[in-house]
């Protein structure tokens, strides 16, 4: 049931560091985060890790597992070979703080920047009704624990630092069509979706949502449909022209 | 020493949803306020809550009230509640989950298009507003996204050690950043405790890392007391294998939407444990039971939705009894009882745990189940109508808070009162602080004093590892004053939480203080400790079973007992005294509606 594994888990900081190799038990049906936390206990007791909720629902754990973006608390053991070497890496879009933490501020910033949730009144009895229906694409983006595994594939950040200031990254695009798409919500936020987040830049190789682990369809339910709601809006013949003659508001 | 310091009207430790809303509320009040948090936004255990949010909207049922709720809510709590915030609690639930629309929440919906209600243990009527299983990362997402709207300043990654007090109450918290270990302190007439649970003392349990009890430990270092911390909540199921995922939640809401619970005979053994308590408003027989889901006019609800305590027990009785399935739980199974598709849309996160952790497929086979460490009734002991603790400035909410809930709390009713009080909190504090801001010093002793304790694990080599000695307390409270508790028992781990101080006292950690859970952990066993004393002492003190707490040489309630509280208060060689105090009394208008809802 038992059996010692390989692991090369990275070690370092922000100046730098390199991958430390470990012989460490693995249990019968353990998950990669078990066996971090069994090196923390017994080999690395400063080895630094982010995690809460051990179960796939906070987005804590995220790192790369063989170079793969993954949630270190839902990748179980039983899927390498006893003797396949586990390579646990920091996620590579952010800095590193220290072992496999990152500094994922990057995304906090981002969300403080987009134009917050604002809803038509509520019904005379005090109530909104929304029918299930309408509600349920939003609730597949509400879905996302931002674990930011989405954001560490996206190859416009990835490995292009100077990308992230014109652009969100997939977690954002969704959050910004949750909005779009949300039966309460009165703003209108295609333009900044082009101009202030770069949508424009995603060219849809739906690495984003092979890598979700709760499987949302960034590409195809959120970013796809948000791309052909702003081309709606800028190439509608009567929007251009009631944007010309200024009897439309600009928003 | 090294030092960041800032100035707030309003400090608030803990962002899960009592955190959250207290923060917002204080802010909408005026104050300059800050959150402050042990991981990043988002990530607080208020987002692994599954089921709902208890709240008497009638949205379903047109005969729910606040009165019905507030009734459910007592007799859950066997009627050790405070009165007052179960009364609170039931009157404000549906305004604080409608005002969630206002700020982007999106529940799952009925019909008519008003919020879907869905039934739980001990309630009545559907009463819990929900999404799908995920409603806890529904509620923590739509507070951070209105924290971050409103631009209240968020201190991620920090963590809290002590609070810091004069003669006039609250004056502020010294900390240390996570990230970096530097030191950090908050100067702020009013602080507001919303920090969780216990749960991490216990070797079973829900609870993440975070639930160290430090706001427990918190509060009562600063002078303020503990009230009902015997009562501990084991939730009945827990997932029982594999070994590595022991304890991690199974919703209530499987047996909300029809699951049932079998022993290995394959009988539907919750039957055979109705309390005479709750024997009027159970079914007798399986038939009633399953017409109760479609028709709850003519029949009784299934055994199987008794208050968790009663649930919890019986399933223990079961596995002890030799009935209990391979890995020592029992089955829930709703997969003999509802379809694939219903399953996978009303348990889609239960759906995706199983599959992905157990390799179990829950719409095709039943889950082993077993009790699990889950919340801690007992907590700082507030006044009801804003949550202030008996230090002037200081204030707690949610789980961190007790009073609310007795001596067991009902599903769906955590969420609720995270919203209630943390309002409650926020408001209160933010008015306690007029006036005050600017006015509260503090010393640099006190703050060098609490940067050495801080620093004291890295003064000592060859000391012990923090691991180990946090093994052998969760090993301790889960043998000694786990779910079914003897005096012999308790006095053994009062004696093991001894030895562990000294070892405590004695730890060092590897490494430098950036980013380091060495160390952290170090910091937070103390806290550990003192939670897990207050616990063992109460326990060992009331002797009688009621709601989370069992035990084995007093098995009944007792009528004296019903009527009395323990409180903990601090004792000067930093252990833990505990007294009697008389519950307060339910006013008359309140007591009659024992009678008329039967």
């Amino acid at each position: 049931m038992s059996y010692d594994a390989a692991f090369r888990v990275w070690r370092g900081d922000a100046s730098g560091g390199d991958l430390q190799d470990f012989r460490v038990e693995v249990n019968e049906g353990e998950v990669v985060l078990d066996v971090i936390h069994r090196l923390q206990a017994t080999q690395a007791g400063d080895l630094a890790v982010r995690w809460n909720c051990k179960a796939g629902k906070c987005g804590s754990c995220s790192a790369e597992i063989n170079g793969r973006p993954r949630l270190m608390c839902m990748t179980r053991m039983s899927t390498f070979g006893e003797d396949e070497t586990v390579t646990v890496t920091p996620m590579r879009t952010f800095p590193v703080i220290r072992d496999l933490v990152t500094d994922v501020s990057f995304n906090y910033e981002k969300a403080a920047q987009i134009p917050a949730f604002t809803p038509r009144p509520r019904d005379e009895d005090g109530n909104h009704r929304m029918q299930q229906i309408d509600v349920e694409r939003s609730q597949e983006f509400r879905k996302c624990i931002e674990c930011f595994l989405c954001q560490d594939t996206c190859h416009v950040i990835r490995d292009h630092e100077e990308n992230k200031a014109v652009f969100a990254g997939p977690r954002f695009l969704i959050r910004l069509a949750e909005l779009d798409m949300h039966p309460l919500d009165v703003v209108d936020r295609k333009h900044a979706a082009q101009d202030e987040f770069g949508l424009g830049y995603c060219n849809i190789t739906k690495c984003c949502s092979e890598v979700c682990p709760e499987n949302i369809h960034l590409t195809d339910n959120g970013i796809i449909p948000l791309k052909e709601r702003v081309v709606d809006r800028k190439f509608d013949p009567l929007t251009w022209l009631g944007d010309k003659i200024g009897r439309r508001p600009k928003d | 020493m090294e030092l960041e310091k800032h100035s707030y009207d309003v400090v608030v430790v803990g962002a899960g949803g009592a955190g959250l809303r207290a923060a917002i509320e204080a802010h909408e009040s005026g104050a300059r306020t800050a959150v402050v948090c042990k991981s990043l936004l988002g990530k607080a255990h208020t987002v692994m809550a599954e089921g709902g949010i208890a709240a008497a909207m009638a949205n379903l049922y047109p005969e729910d009230n606040w009165r019905v709720h507030f009734r459910d809510t007592m007799r859950g709590g066997k009627m050790l509640n405070h009165w007052r915030m179960a009364q609170l609690h039931a009157q404000e639930a549906p305004d604080r989950v409608r005002e969630l629309e206002d700020w982007g929440a999106l529940f799952d919906r009925t019909p008519d298009g008003l919020i879907s209600q869905r039934d739980f243990g001990g309630h009545r009527y559907a009463r819990l507003a929900h999404v799908g299983d995920r409603t806890g990362l529904e509620l923590i997402r739509t507070l951070q996204q209105r924290t971050v709207a409103l631009g209240i300043d968020v201190y991620m990654e920090c963590t809290v050690t002590r609070l810091l007090t004069n003669d006039d109450g609250i004056t502020g918290a010294f900390g240390y950043w996570r990230e970096s270990g530097r030191f950090i302190a908050w100067q702020a007439p009013s602080v507001v405790l919303a920090t969780g649970g216990i749960g991490k003392s216990y070797k079973v349990t829900s609870n993440s890392w975070e639930y160290t009890g430090d706001g427990h430990s918190l509060a009562l270092q600063a002078g303020a007391t503990l009230v009902n911390m015997e009562f501990v909540q084991f939730h009945p199921t827990g997932m029982v294998w594999p070994p590595s995922v022991r304890g991690i939640l199974v919703t209530e809401s499987v047996r909300g939407d029809g699951g049932i619970l079998k022993n290995s005979a394959g009988n539907r053994f919750m039957f055979d444990y109705i309390p005479d308590f709750f024997r009027k408003e159970t079914a007798e027989t399986e038939a009633e039971a399953d017409r109760w889901y479609d028709d709850k006019k003519n029949n009784r609800r299934p055994p199987e939705l008794l208050p968790r305590d009663e649930v919890a027990r019986a399933i223990n009785s079961e596995v002890k009894a030799g009935r209990g399935t391979p890995h020592g739980g029992v089955f829930l199974d709703i997969a003999s009882r509802r379809s694939a598709d219903y399953i996978r849309k009303r348990l889609p996160s239960m759906y995706h745990q199983f599959k992905e952790l157990a390799e179990v497929d829950i719409t095709a086979e039943a889950m082993e189940v077993g009790p699990t460490c889950h919340y801690v009734m007992g907590g700082v002991e507030v006044e009801p109508d804003t949550e202030a603790a008996r230090v002037p400035g200081l204030f707690a909410a949610g789980e961190v808070a007790g009073g609310m809930h007795g001596s067991n709390r009902l599903g769906g009713n955590s969420l609720s009162d995270l919203l209630v009080f943390g309002r409650r909190a926020g408001a209160a504090a933010a008015e306690h602080a007029q006036g005050r801001a600017g006015r509260v010093d503090l010393p640099d002793e006190a703050l060098a004093d609490a940067g050495r304790a801080a620093l004291a694990p890295f003064d000592r080599e060859g000391g012990e590892n923090p691991y180990t000695v946090q093994h052998d307390l969760q090993q301790t409270m889960h043998d000694l004053v786990g779910i079914i508790r003897t005096a012999p028992e308790m006095e053994q781990a009062l004696e093991r939480i001894e030895e562990l101080k000294a070892r405590v006292a004695n730890l060092s950690v590897e490494g430098h203080r950036q980013y380091n859970p060495g160390w952290h952990l170090a910091l937070d066993l103390p806290h550990m400790l003192i939670v897990s004393e207050c616990i063992a002492r109460a326990a060992l003190e009331r002797e009688e079973s009621r709601g989370g707490h069992t035990r084995d040489d007093f098995p009944g309630p007792v009528e004296e007992w019903g009527r009395t509280n323990l409180i903990c208060t601090p004792t000067p060689d930093g252990g833990v005294a505990v007294r009697r105090q008389p519950l307060p009394q339910m006013p008359p208008e309140l007591a009659e509606i024992f009678e008329e809802v039967s």
